[in-house]
């Protein structure tokens, strides 16, 4: 497509670089304010326990000790991200009655220095009556178990259908039909900065939070209904952050409880999470038993596919049923099926709560999902690629009473990847390539927290010297949201990117918005962008129109720092000069602009889709069942492209997370306990394990997005998982439904395939 | 009971008085006020809080201070130069190796140290020399190339 942009389709440095560069970026890991506590919290040893007493008078004793806080100084409110939704918020994070899983927060003690805090954490007494526990969802559903929730019959903490045609029916026109099982592991977010907040609660009954997250906005009405505060009286600043991946958008025990001492002792107080409390009693990926069923005509026609799910809730809703909504939404992608049927439960376990983690509930269902079509098209003696692309959705498909969707560049992935895998050619013994394919949402039409549709909103602020700031709710939490946004709002304005200066990080400037998941912030923050970039362009052109006085009807634009009539560029009027102009016939008024985005009439789910299609080729150690990563090509379409090196950064690191999802992470849990809370037992890819990797964007345009563009990075951790089991598949001939894909899961199989070989 | 303490830190001479079981990481951010070198974990294990001393890429968080008495020590802040940026950063900035940033001083830090020993590696070499470094964002490859780039030549360091 020919599209002339000054700004936007190219490289830049990110306008948060060369702070990081330096190690001047200050995080809220970072901070010292004057006079400031250092906080810890307590957690539960039990996984299902009730609190009989809490004696926290030797802690209180202790030199050094300012304050202990336990459930009985909170309001006893009970917090959650539906807020709509009043049974769904259940966290009370300072624990009143009951624990519910190991790591549950009991008390929090504010003291001079860290060390002291931690000690006298030992002093507190705190008397459990130990209650009978539940770990697996399927047990946990059965009449009987342990009941974590008193609301919760058999545990059930949401359910979900989602269902069009007719399942059952179609079944039966069906040539072939195929049925299995699955399960998906847990998965830590790791961010390399824990969670952490800083908050100071002044005499003058207004609290200020410093914290690493993905939503500002969020903790600010979390925290302020926690707190029994006016939002106005909570400021949320977010500092650099150093990571979120779906782990920072909710209130979490460092922020609560650090401005729960505060507000005790009107005292800066500060709380850093340490590695250990991140792995066990922060939010994981939901890990998800499938079953799945799909059946096919002859001809190769997907007609009928029928899933269900149940999730391992843990303890808590948090995210999750986001992710049991959307884990069914994304099991009828990237395909027309005619007939459709999700059943997810949700499940309350005795274990951490589970939530989002880049992707929501996406990777599980494209695992089970992509697994499946591969099964299918080797019963069908189909290529599994021709099987994808004869049903692949196609731009401006209705998914029924779901979503609608505009562009879509999968058949031109399934092209670039059919190339790659011809010229692979014939490959080595013991290695295969396998392909996954999916769609992911620009953001989330459904909105939970406070109104039934998401918002975004921007303003931007034209200065006399034709510096622009740009006010913002997205947050950037390392993809790379401040500067996209910069690079839209200085496209839209004809301007520089140097020229603005993004403000995302303080509740009381910005403008209420929902924060960076779902991955919100290109297409909804940037059309929000753009359109108050727009008005704050339509009342500069005002001024330049009187001044340039066109005697026919020429369009004025805004280009490099140039008001040009659009026929006719060699007419032009400095930008410069027309801000300052334009502000001193206002007497000194700045020039405002206000732009907001919500997704009226779009479908249930999001306003855009991105898709993309993987081939990974591994190669499978017979000998070790080892599966080494070989190399990753993803042909993706993330509509118009914003930052060229940013969406290649997406694309590695989306890779990376997905890959170690795939075959190494995981969270073993007995009795409770996760058995491997440390970075020296919990194992990621790191650079040696990362393979080559190729990134092949496809190019569409996207009516709904802001020049064209929509998402491309969360999506991106959709089909690795899948792709590889199919990989394995074709490397040893076994095929592993139960994630991750170890070489003693491969080994075993590959052992009881040498049985049956001797069997027959 | 604090114990004597001389560093050349960044190349600022200290003398300073420290708790013995103060750590290199705990000294360099508490006391000298150089945050730009972070900490991720308690083990030792993801490679954050990486600087040079005496030329070697050392883990901050796994020695104590004064075992580091008379030591020579680069953090991210010592990098740049007469307010010109080291290659590696302006590297960095480029390839765009780096994105939440907390791994990014431990990361340059581990480069530098590596560049200034092997000046021409293999890409294999790279990605030895930064294995004990965790990233969660990148995905490493574009770290790789930023250093290749530098060890290829790509950018030269301004006087």
């Amino acid at each position: 497509m020919n599209r002339k942009y000054s700004v936007i389709g190219k490289s830049h440095i990110r306008v948060d670089g060369y702070a990081k560069v330096t190690g001047q970026a200050k995080y809220t890991f970072d901070m010292v304010l004057p006079n400031m506590l250092y906080g810890k919290i307590l957690r539960s040893p039990h996984p299902h326990a009730r609190i009989l007493n809490i004696d926290t008078s030797r802690a209180e004793r202790k030199i050094g000790v300012k304050a202990v806080v336990t459930g009985k100084d909170t309001l006893g409110r009970k917090n959650g991200a539906w807020r709509r939704f009043p049974e769904l918020c259940d966290e009370e994070i300072l624990c009143r009655e009951k624990v519910r899983y190991i790591g549950d927060p009991v008390a929090a003690v504010a003291a001079i220095d860290e060390e002291i805090a931690e000690e006298a954490l030992d002093l507190i007494e705190v008397e459990y009556e130990i209650l009978p526990a539940v770990f697996d969802p399927l047990e946990a559903m059965k009449e009987g178990a342990p009941k974590i929730h008193d609301h919760a019959e058999r545990n059930i903490n949401v359910t979900r259908r989602i269902e069009w045609g007719d399942v059952s029916e179609a079944f039966k026109d069906c040539d072939y039909v195929i049925e299995d099982q699955f399960h998906t592991s847990s998965q830590a977010h790791l961010c390399m900065e824990t969670h952490c907040a800083v908050a100071h609660f002044g005499y003058d009954g207004k609290l200020t939070v410093w914290t690493s997250t993905q939503s500002n906005y969020y903790i600010q009405v979390l925290l302020a209904d926690m707190l029994g505060l006016r939002e106005g009286d909570v400021r949320v600043i977010k500092p650099p952050t150093g990571g979120g991946f779906g782990s920072k958008f909710e209130l979490d025990s460092a922020q609560f409880c650090a401005a729960l001492l505060s507000q005790k002792l009107r005292q800066p107080v500060k709380i850093v999470l340490t590695r250990e409390e991140e792995f066990i009693a922060t939010k994981r990926k939901t890990p998800m038993y499938y079953y799945v069923k799909v059946g096919a005509k002859k001809d190769g026609t997907l007609l009928a596919k029928e899933v269900r799910v149940v999730t391992e809730g843990g303890a808590y809703t948090a995210m999750g049923a986001t992710a049991l909504y959307l884990t069914g939404f994304y099991s009828s992608l990237p395909y027309r099926w005619p007939n459709y049927r999700y059943d997810g439960y949700r499940v309350y376990t005795n274990t951490a709560p589970t939530s989002a983690l880049r992707g929501f509930g996406a990777p599980q269902a494209y695992f089970a999902g992509e697994s499946m079509i591969d099964m299918l098209a080797e019963a069908m003696k189909m290529d599994p690629l021709d099987l994808r692309r004869k049903n692949a959705i196609t731009p401006n498909y209705e998914v029924p009473g779901q979503a609608y969707i505009q562009s879509c560049g999968l058949k031109e992935c399934y092209d670039a990847i059919e190339k790659h895998i011809k010229e692979r050619g014939k490959l080595p013994p013991n290695r295969g390539i396998g392909i996954g394919n999916y769609g992911f949402m620009s953001g989330g039409i459904f909105n939970w927290f406070n109104t039934p549709y998401a918002f975004s909103a921007a303003m931007v602020k034209i200065n006399i010297d034709g510096k622009v700031d740009l006010f913002t709710g997205a947050c950037d939490t390392g993809q790379g949201s401040d500067t996209t946004l910069a690079m839209i709002c200085a496209e839209e304005l004809g301007v520089h990117l140097e020229d603005i200066r993004v403000h995302a990080e303080d509740t009381d400037l910005g403008p209420a918005d929902l924060g960076s998941w779902g991955s919100r912030e290109t297409l909804m923050n940037g059309n929000a962008v753009k359109m108050a970039a727009a008005d704050a362009k339509r009342q500069l052109l005002e001024f330049a129109c009187a001044k340039m006085k066109p005697n026919v009807v020429y369009d004025l634009d805004i280009k490099d720092h140039k008001i040009y009539m659009v026929d006719r560029p060699e007419r032009y009027v400095s930008y410069f000069e027309i801000v300052q102009e334009a502000i001193r016939a206002k007497e000194g008024q700045t020039i405002i602009g206000r732009g907001h985005y919500t997704p009226h009439r779009k479908g249930m789910v999001s306003p855009a889709f991105g898709f993309g299609v993987q081939a990974v080729e591994v190669e499978v150690d017979p000998e070790t069942g080892k599966v080494k990563l070989i190399e990753i090509v993803t042909a993706h379409d993330c509509g118009q492209v914003i930052n060229s090196v940013a969406v290649i950064g997406q694309v590695e690191g989306a890779t990376m997370l997905a890959a170690g999802g795939g075959f190494c992470e995981d969270q073993p849990i007995d009795n409770g306990k996760i058995l491997n809370p440390s970075i020296g037992d919990y194992k990621v890819l790191r650079s040696l394990d990362m393979p080559k990797t190729v990134g092949i964007e496809v190019d569409t345009y996207e009516p709904e997005g802001p020049f064209g563009a929509k998402e491309a990075g969360e999506g991106l951790t959709s089909p690795t998982a899948g792709a590889m089991a199919n990989a394995v598949y074709r490397a040893v001939g076994v095929r592993i439904k139960d994630l991750p894909i170890t070489p003693e899961k491969v080994l075993r199989a590959l052992k009881e395939k040498e049985k049956l070989k001797e069997k027959k | 009971m604090r114990k004597e303490l001389r560093l050349i830190v960044n190349g600022q001479p200290y003398e300073l008085y420290v708790k013995p079981k103060s750590l290199l990481v705990e000294v360099l951010r508490n006391e000298l006020g150089l945050t730009g070198t972070k900490r991720g974990c308690e083990s030792s294990s993801c490679g954050i809080c990486t600087v040079i001393l005496n030329g070697m890429a050392v883990k901050s968080c796994s020695i104590l201070a004064l075992q580091a008495d008379g030591a020579e020590i680069t953090t991210v802040e010592g990098l740049a130069k007469g307010g010109k940026l080291h290659p590696l950063q302006k590297a960095f900035l480029d390839y765009g190796a780096y994105q939440c940033g907390f791994c990014t001083p431990g990361m340059l830090a581990s480069a530098k140290a590596f560049l200034d020993e092997n000046p021409r590696p293999t890409e294999i070499e790279i990605r030895e020399a930064i294995n004990g470094n965790i990233c969660r964002c990148t995905g490493y490859n574009s770290i790789v190339r930023a250093i290749k780039a530098v060890a290829d030549g790509e950018y030269k360091e301004e006087k």
